[in-house]
């Protein structure tokens, strides 16, 4: 009889240590953020968590360090992300014919990505050093004047994407590369007899057979340039004057410097229905786009 | 150009440096020193007074934990253990971390409401508000008068302030450090100006020194907004102001608005360019670099000047009190870390007697003598306490002493906050603001409203 019930439910068995590892591990810390966020509470032993309801959510909407914050989060995001697809488009494109030495430039390529973020946050920042550093000393050898990068209010958040875009440009060249692989030679060889350009036979074959596969990899992107964290904390914790702190960064500081759990907590709520938002979004795209073709 | 590349890739070293001195021991690490007691006996202490009874062990076979930072100072504390286990018979658990894993560590067993650690390090002004009004540390106040060759007095006046939270005794100083200036001898020499006595002459100098053309820069301190609260600090107290006076924010008096102006300005106007991103790290780094003629910092960092694996200019560098404002000159005398008993542990006598140790005059000289500053005012005045010390440096050390003040920001429970609201005023002077005064007031508001705040907890 015992056999007989675990034979039964043979696939739930085999699941339940996954299951009860994603509820324990994902559910239950997402809804207790949650859960915390109606609340405020600043981790005392004496004051126990009090109710508000949605202050939290409303004392941020009024505060402009939070509408600062909101603002550097998508100004990063969506330069970086541009310029991360594009570049890492043209790369794939370039390293997907052959030609000496080819796997070496494809290893060089991908060493940015096995970094360690922080520490590579510390690089840059000595780079970055507008007295002694490596920029503007290269700068001033082909005569352009010092800058002052991540001391600058306005150049800061540039200064910052120019890393992300370093370290994960790699990425996305790495799955269009899998994408490029996969293509189907006909269409090419039935262009070479119409006698089309390189140009358009990039526009309109490579693009639009590769489309899946760009939207997996912005989506992708987009989701990680959305929370980026280590660069950032390493480099400038969010300074000079918050203009490069983002939502991820402001949500730490409330959390675990300024000890407004119940604060942190709304804000990352919000934050997690953007990027839920956003994601749909693109899967949405990306069903209308197997759809229609 | 070929120099430049050296000053360059000199810098990356000196990071280099530095990322490995905070990366390695960061992890976690339990140590166990050897010791004959095997067993954690149960036994109820008796009571302290009894503790001081020559040849008595009265906590033999206990075990206590002590957490401490990844620091000099448990760095020279470990090799010393073994004889107090010997005298004692207490066996003393180590477990080590990286500054900021220890708050979060702390913070968090504490909230859990654990009865360990037994001992541990913690860096009074950051913490010590938020963990004593938690009622997580237990006051030391009973204890620290029951031994009179223990000698408490001896203890600087101002480290003990700092760790007093609401007229109790919340921990017992092991590290000070006091604001000072540095300075370039050479330069000051060549460009022949005395050593700076006011802040007034302090500007003056920058000024006269200051030549960005040659990349030579008059003045550095920090200038990231949090970072520099610490080191604006002893410029208002000097000019006669403070944070806060009886539960009232004080930051826009005309005394705190001059300091925070001048502060500002002197990054501002003689300084090298990326103040704004600078912590101690940085400015410490192009002093070093040998591209500044002052900065003004805590003495505890000297070697990060003077090193000469890490400095250029190692042999010249001169130190000064800090100098005076209206009201005199009165830098920061403060405890950077301190050592206090969890209010849960189950062995607070063999607690209290690690401390007694740890702190005693014995230990504290051969902690200073390994460089580490302490709070003992007989260990400052022996001479071979202080042999690791510039010569200039522990008369400047000493001189600190007298006037110091015991805090460094605004003394708060939410320390953090209150530091974001205060940097923010010397921000908008490097910045260019024109109106500080509207600016101070509306930081005044915040840092009144965190104050506020505190209140009702």
């Amino acid at each position: 009889m015992r056999y007989n019930w675990f034979d039964r439910n043979l696939k739930w068995v085999y699941i339940l240590p996954a299951l009860l590892f994603v509820l324990v591990m994902m559910l239950f810390p997402i809804l207790y953020t949650v859960w915390i966020s109606f609340y405020e509470w600043s981790m005392s032993a004496i004051t126990p968590p009090a109710f508000v309801g949605f202050a939290n959510y409303i004392a941020l909407f009024k505060d402009e360090r939070f509408l600062d914050a909101l603002f550097n989060t998508f100004y990063f995001t969506v330069v970086a992300l541009i310029a991360e697809v594009v570049l890492g488009l043209a790369i794939a494109v370039l390293l997907n014919r052959s030609f000496k030495g080819k796997n070496i430039a494809k290893t060089l390529f991908l060493l940015p990505m096995v970094a360690t973020p922080v520490a590579m946050g510390l690089v840059w920042m000595l780079i970055y050093e507008p007295t002694i550093g490596a920029a503007n000393t290269i700068l001033k050898a082909i005569g352009i004047h010092p800058q002052l990068f991540l001391a600058s209010m306005t150049q800061v958040v540039p200064s910052l994407i120019v890393v992300d875009i370093w370290q994960w440009t790699p990425m996305v060249a790495l799955i269009l590369m899998a994408g490029l692989s996969t293509l189907p030679a006909d269409p090419y060889e039935s262009a070479d007899v119409d006698g089309a350009t390189a140009w358009k036979k990039f526009v309109h074959i490579t693009l639009p057979l590769l489309k899946p596969t760009l939207i997996i990899a912005t989506m992708l992107r987009l989701i990680g340039v959305l929370k980026t964290f280590d660069i950032i904390y390493a480099t400038t914790q969010g300074g000079p004057n918050f203009k490069s702190e983002t939502l991820n960064i402001y949500s730490y500081v409330l959390g675990f410097q300024y000890f407004k759990l119940g604060s942190a907590s709304a804000l990352l709520v919000i934050f997690f229905l953007i990027v839920m938002a956003l994601t749909l979004l693109l899967i949405w795209m990306r069903k209308r786009l197997e759809a229609a073709s | 150009m070929k120099k430049k590349l050296f000053g360059t890739s000199a810098a990356i070293v000196v990071t280099a440096g530095m990322l490995a001195g905070c990366g390695s021991n960061s992890a976690p690490q339990a140590s166990t020193s050897p010791s004959a007691a095997t067993a954690e006996t149960t036994a109820t202490a008796t009571s302290a007074a009894a503790t001081s009874a020559a040849g008595d062990k009265p906590f033999a076979g206990q075990t206590i934990t002590l957490v401490t930072a990844n620091h000099p100072w448990s760095e020279a504390l470990t090799p010393l253990l073994p004889d107090f286990e010997a005298q004692t018979g207490i066996k003393v658990k180590v477990e080590n971390y990286f500054e900021d894993q220890l708050t979060q560590k702390l913070t968090v067993q504490f909230t859990a409401g654990s009865s360990t650690p037994d001992v541990f390090m913690y860096r009074p002004l950051q913490e010590g508000q938020l963990f004593f009004k938690n009622g997580w540390v237990a006051p030391l106040d009973e204890y620290v008068n029951q031994d009179a060759d223990y000698d408490f007095k001896d203890i600087s006046p101002s480290a003990v302030g700092t760790t007093t939270v609401d007229g109790k005794l919340a921990g017992i100083p092991i590290i000070t450090e006091r604001e000072i200036l540095y300075y370039r001898k050479d330069l000051l020499e060549k460009a022949n100006i005395p050593v700076p006595k006011t802040i007034d002459e302090l500007v003056a100098a920058a000024k006269k020194l200051h030549d960005p053309g040659a990349e030579m820069y008059g003045f550095v301190a920090r200038g990231q907004r949090s970072p520099l609260v610490t080191q604006l600090s002893s410029y208002i107290y000097s000019e006669g102001g403070d944070f806060m006076k009886d539960g009232k924010a004080t930051i826009n008096t005309p005394e705190a608005v001059k300091a925070m102006t001048t502060y500002g300005t002197l990054l501002k106007d003689y300084g090298p360019p990326g103040v704004l991103n600078m912590s101690w790290p940085q400015a410490f780094g192009i002093f070093a670099q040998g591209k500044v003629a002052f900065l003004t910092d805590v003495d505890s960092l000297y070697t990060n000047a003077t090193d000469p694996a890490k400095s250029k200019i190692g042999d010249k560098v001169g130190f000064a009190p800090f100098p005076a404002g209206a009201a005199g000159s009165k830098p920061t005398n403060v405890t950077a870390w301190g050592l206090s008993i969890n209010a849960r542990t189950e062995h607070k006598d063999a607690a209290w007697e690690f401390i007694k140790w740890a702190t005693s005059k014995e230990i504290v000289l051969k902690q200073q003598q390994k460089g580490n500053p302490g709070a003992r005012t007989s260990v400052w005045d022996t001479p071979e306490a202080t042999q690791s010390f510039p010569a200039e440096l522990v008369q400047v050390i000493k001189e600190s002493m007298k006037n110091g003040v015991d805090h460094d920001r605004p003394v708060v429970i939410t320390v953090g906050e209150a530091r974001d609201a205060v940097g923010e005023v010397v921000m908008r002077v490097i910045t260019g603001e024109k109106d500080i005064q509207a600016v101070a007031d509306k930081a005044n508001a915040n840092l009144q409203a965190i104050i506020d705040k505190d209140n009702k907890k």
